[in-house]
């Protein structure tokens, strides 16, 4: 472990772990506990895997009514709990603690109705997210949102994270598609929000739950909206001298009225890496290059793409090609898609920032986070969801250099203050977690950061869901909730009255 | 006559709350007070007025952001996008015709706090799918912001939204930031005449189905229509209402899909971009049901649940009713003085669940039952626990949502 340090495990409850396992075991029988150093080991880290903590037990629920007896003993006995979909966090989510239980939702892996009519979908969280477009694409839909991850990840890891995609700026994030869900409380009570129809009756506490990272109950069900798959998808590929001209015709593009199904942008050092990697025939001179996809009828995009064309030629573009088949579009992806790996194979570790920022400061932003690479002596490459702002500048270092993955953590905070400077914020879709917990003081005040805790005393008053993740100090429910008032006069002479 | 604060500033409104939370007085909050009419009616000695915290602050249609304060009129703001070919996708509902007052009344916070979406949130979501930033005051009197300026953002709870149809008992908004989005270049409207309400479900759920994009999809029974028709709309008997909107070509490339697609079920219209966005807008505000004495109920549901909620209620008292959101959105005119809230909640149960909102009633029939869909118990406790995390001492619009709160 290095600098981010977790909450002291309570040497009380690692006392009791043989007896917690056992009542464990009697409430999920077969092999949904694991206390064996052994087979708890694949549950230490998420995708942030710089940080490593073992569980102290990990239990497979399969059942609702399992779900929620652990967690009715886990209250009754002030045992922490963290839930952990399929564990890629990228911001350490689903980091275990010493001292609490792991609850992994892999095995609420099915789909539970395709209702075409309704155009929704009903899953168990475990299912993953191309599971659910997988189960729907006979029928010629998909569920739009669409993380990189996406192979993987559950979808109940999407809804704790309110994980968004490279069609987010057209087709929302996870709270956008989400219709309903049913949720287990640490106190065991089952709560069902929403359904198939739209809004709710009385405080959304859906959207409260979308992106509420594990800390306030644990989703067992999901219902989500499916769209019909647009007729068709072209990209166009645009090279251009510099990340500023890039910027600009992007502007330009929302500017002119047109919402692409995705745009994304990428600097030299990605384009490089990503070119090294796949060999698509990125341009590898280019400053900036740009993925812009259009998406709908046929006559729309054909339409769409001549002026996305204009605008960019007017912008300096120094190439440009227009997929003119599905294999060459999937092509222009492919390089964006595998962005990570591709790093992956140049540096033996990186971090994956995820600022966003008010795409006007893009300039800005890069030309400092060139003066902070020089200044960490550490290599940044660039990727961002261009549309909406949202940044992914991946540090490359090497955890095997002393002291490389604290410079690299000073880099990526260096990043984040950057953006929240720039009116922006520190997370766009990975999630706060661990990693930017500490920094959430640069975002929010503290009576702001202690309105966001009351949320947690009205789900989780011992605050044993998910500990240490968030929130930077925790406060004790009973402390958030005492009021310091003056009683009072009617002071305010200069308030107008009627 | 209660007493009427009307704060200057985010701090005058602070310390009005304040006060009144050191005073457990409880404090009814309005913008322009347009739907004192929807609701339960709230219980209060002293007004807390919003309407003095007004003007865009910030509005970038590159970023597609506008930051405003709660008591500026809805009129401005759509007025400052439509300047900027932009709008609110979430295309709010305007209760005026309705509610028997003027159309185009109404503040930033009124929508927000209602949670208001017209026709298009079929396509584009409501009120709280555009909510990105807020700052508010809770009921303990203190300034709070959560959210921010951009379009993507997971830093902390998503409170903006969660805030978002909280009809200003959680908090009152200060200051709020919303997704704007580019408006249509043009729409035309695909109008099937002549179909049953089961019929025009199917077509509904079809064209929902195809890849026409469609932004809005309502049927109006013979009655509905008729009652737009009177209001100088052009609409043949029962009307199945297919919205369009995009580029040019675009919309004239989906009509043909339509065509091709439903042609064969009833006679096609092709209404044009100006009546087609009149018509739209008399959908959207439920004019078929104004200027009568009904009650009016709003029933959330399934989209393909529609037509038998009503088919049931039809049999059990007098009602008129038509769609919206393909179906999924009812508008049940109920005459005379019965609410029936548990007839109609009793058949939302059976299609597999919904909502019913009474939405025009007298007050003392909107206090004697309750106006918002009740909650099962867990739900009704854990809502109830929120609020008091929010507002300890019940001061912000009690009794507005439910007898609690
Ligand atoms: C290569 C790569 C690419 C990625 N690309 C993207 C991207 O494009 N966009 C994006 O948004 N994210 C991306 N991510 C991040 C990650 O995939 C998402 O955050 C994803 O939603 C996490 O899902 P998961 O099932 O892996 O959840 P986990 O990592 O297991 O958990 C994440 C959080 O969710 C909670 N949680 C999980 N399941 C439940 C449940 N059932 N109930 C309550 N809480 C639960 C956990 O406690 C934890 O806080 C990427 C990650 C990787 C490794
Ligand atoms: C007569 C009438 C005309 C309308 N005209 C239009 C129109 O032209 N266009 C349109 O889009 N819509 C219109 N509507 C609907 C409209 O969207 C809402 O009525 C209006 O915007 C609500 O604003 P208000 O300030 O009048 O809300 P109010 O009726 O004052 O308030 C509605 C709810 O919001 C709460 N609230 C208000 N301000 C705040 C705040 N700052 N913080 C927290 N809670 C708050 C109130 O407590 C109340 O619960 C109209 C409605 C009516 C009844």
């Amino acid at each position: 472990m290095t600098g981010i340090a977790m909450p002291v495990p309570d040497s009380d409850v690692i006392a009791r772990r043989a007896e917690i396992v056992k009542a464990l075991k009697v409430m999920v029988p077969g092999e949904g506990v694991i206390d064996a150093e052994i087979g708890m080991r694949p549950y230490e880290s998420d995708g942030f895997n710089a940080y490593r903590q073992m569980p102290m037990v990990v239990v497979l629920p399969e059942t609702v009514e399992q779900v929620a007896a652990v967690l009715r003993y886990c209250h009754e006995n002030g045992v922490k709990v963290v839930p952990r979909g399929a564990g890629t966090s990228l911001s350490g989510g689903a980091l275990p603690v010493g001292d609490g239980v792991l609850m992994s939702m892999m095995k609420f892996n099915q789909v539970i109705e395709v209702d075409e009519a309704n155009r929704a979908v009903v899953a168990q969280p475990g299912v993953t997210n191309l599971g659910i477009t997988r189960a729907v694409e006979h029928l010629g839909f998909y569920y739009a949102p669409d993380p990189s991850s996406q192979i993987a990840c559950s979808i109940g890891g999407n809804v704790a994270e309110n994980s968004g995609g490279v069609h987010s700026l057209k087709y929302g994030l996870t709270t956008n598609n989400v219709l309903g869900l049913e949720m287990v409380l640490i106190t065991g009570e089952v709560i069902r929000l929403g359904g198939k129809h739209l809004d709710a009756e009385g405080y959304d506490l859906l959207a409260l739950m979308t992106g509420s990272e594990g800390l306030l109950g644990v989703v067992t069900e999901v219902t989500v909206r499916i769209l019909q798959k647009p007729e068709t998808a072209r990209a166009a590929l645009v090279g251009f001298p510099s990340s500023e001209a890039g910027g600009q015709c992007v502007a330009e593009i929302i500017g002119a009225g047109i919402i692409p199904g995705g745009m994304e942008m990428m600097d030299e050092l990605a384009i490089n890496f990503a070119e090294d990697f796949v060999n698509v025939g990125y341009p590898r001179e280019a400053g900036a290059l740009l993925i812009v996809e259009l998406d709908g009828p046929d006559a729309e995009v054909d339409y769409l793409l001549s002026e996305v064309e204009a605008i960019a030629r007017r912008n300096g573009a120094t190439s440009l090609r227009v997929s003119s088949s599905e294999e060459e579009r999937l092509a222009f992806w492919a390089g964006r898609k595998s962005a990570f790996p591709a790093v992956g194979r140049i540096s033996p570790d990186y971090l994956c920032m995820d600022g966003t920022i008010p795409r006007r400061a893009l300039p800005q932003v890069l030309a400092r986070m060139r003066q902070l690479s020089e200044k960490h002596g550490l290599r940044c490459a660039n990727v961002f969801h261009a549309g909406d702002g949202n940044l992914h500048p991946l540090i490359l270092y090497d955890a095997n250099k002393p002291g490389e993955l604290e410079t690299a953590e000073a880099f990526g905070a260096d990043i984040l203050r950057l953006c929240v400077e720039v009116g922006g914020v520190l997370t766009g879709e990975h999630g706060v977690g661990i990693e930017k917990r500490d920094l959430m003081p640069e975002m929010f005040s503290e009576d702001d950061l202690k309105q966001q805790q009351r949320v947690k005393c009205a789900f989780d008053p011992k605050q044993l869901l998910n500990p240490g993740k968030v929130f930077p100090v925790l406060h004790r429910c009973a402390e958030l909730g005492r009021m310091h008032v003056s009683k009072g006069q009617l002071p305010f002479p200069d308030i107008p009255r009627f | 006559m209660p007493d009427t604060f009307k704060p200057r500033t985010a701090e005058e409104a602070r310390d009005v709350v304040r006060w009144a939370a050191a005073e457990h007085e409880p404090l009814e909050i309005v913008g322009q007070a347009s739907k004192r009419a929807l609701g339960r009616p709230v219980q209060a000695g002293h007004l807390l007025d919003m309407s003095q915290l007004s003007g865009i602050e910030l509005y970038e249609p590159a970023e597609l952001i506008l930051t405003a304060l709660p008591g500026t009129p809805i009129a401005e703001i759509e007025a400052a996008l439509a300047a900027a070919g932009q709008e609110l996708a979430f295309d709010p509902l305007d209760y005026g015709p309705l509610l028997g007052q003027p159309a185009g009344l109404g503040t930033l916070g009124g929508v927000v706090a209602a949670n208001l979406a017209g026709s298009k949130r079929l396509k584009h979501g409501a009120a709280r799918d555009h909510v990105l930033g807020m700052e508010a005051i809770s009921g303990r009197g203190e300034i709070f912001k959560s959210g921010g300026r951009v379009v993507k953002n997971v830093t902390g709870y998503d409170l903006p939204r969660t805030l978002t149809g909280s009809w200003g008992t959680l908090a009152v908004a200060t200051c709020l930031t919303l997704k704007v989005l580019p408006r249509a270049e043009t729409e035309a409207t695909f109008l099937l005449s002549g179909l049953s309400d089961a019929d025009a479900a199917l077509a509904m759920t079809a064209a929902m189905g195809a890849s026409a994009e469609v932004s809005a999809a309502a049927h109006l029974p013979e009655n509905a229509a008729n009652r737009l028709a009177a209001r100088g709309h052009a609409l043949p008997g029962p009307s199945t209402l297919l919205r369009l909107e995009g580029f040019g070509p675009s919309v004239d490339y989906r009509f043909e899909q339509l065509r091709g697609l439903l042609g064969a079920r009833a006679g096609v219209t092709r209404i044009e971009v100006e009546p087609s966005r009149a018509l739209w807008r008399a959908v959207r505000d439920a004019e078929a049901f104004a200027g009568t004495g009904d009650l009016v109920w709003r029933i959330s549901v399934a989209p393909t649940a529609g037509p038998a909620v009503v088919a049931q209620l039809a049999e059990a008292f007098a009602c008129t009713a038509f769609y919206d959101w393909s179906g999924g959105l009812v508008w049940l005119a109920v005459p005379g003085e019965e609410a029936r809230a548990e007839e109609i909640r009793a058949a939302i149960a059976a299609v597999g669940g919904g909502h019913a909102t009474l939405v025009r009633a007298p007050a003392p029939l909107r206090s004697a039952i309750p106006v918002f869909q009740p909650q099962p118990a867990p739900l009704a406790a854990l809502s109830a626990r929120l609020k008091e995390q929010f507002d300890p001492h019940g001061i912000l619009n009690p009794g507005r949502m439910t007898a609690g709160h």
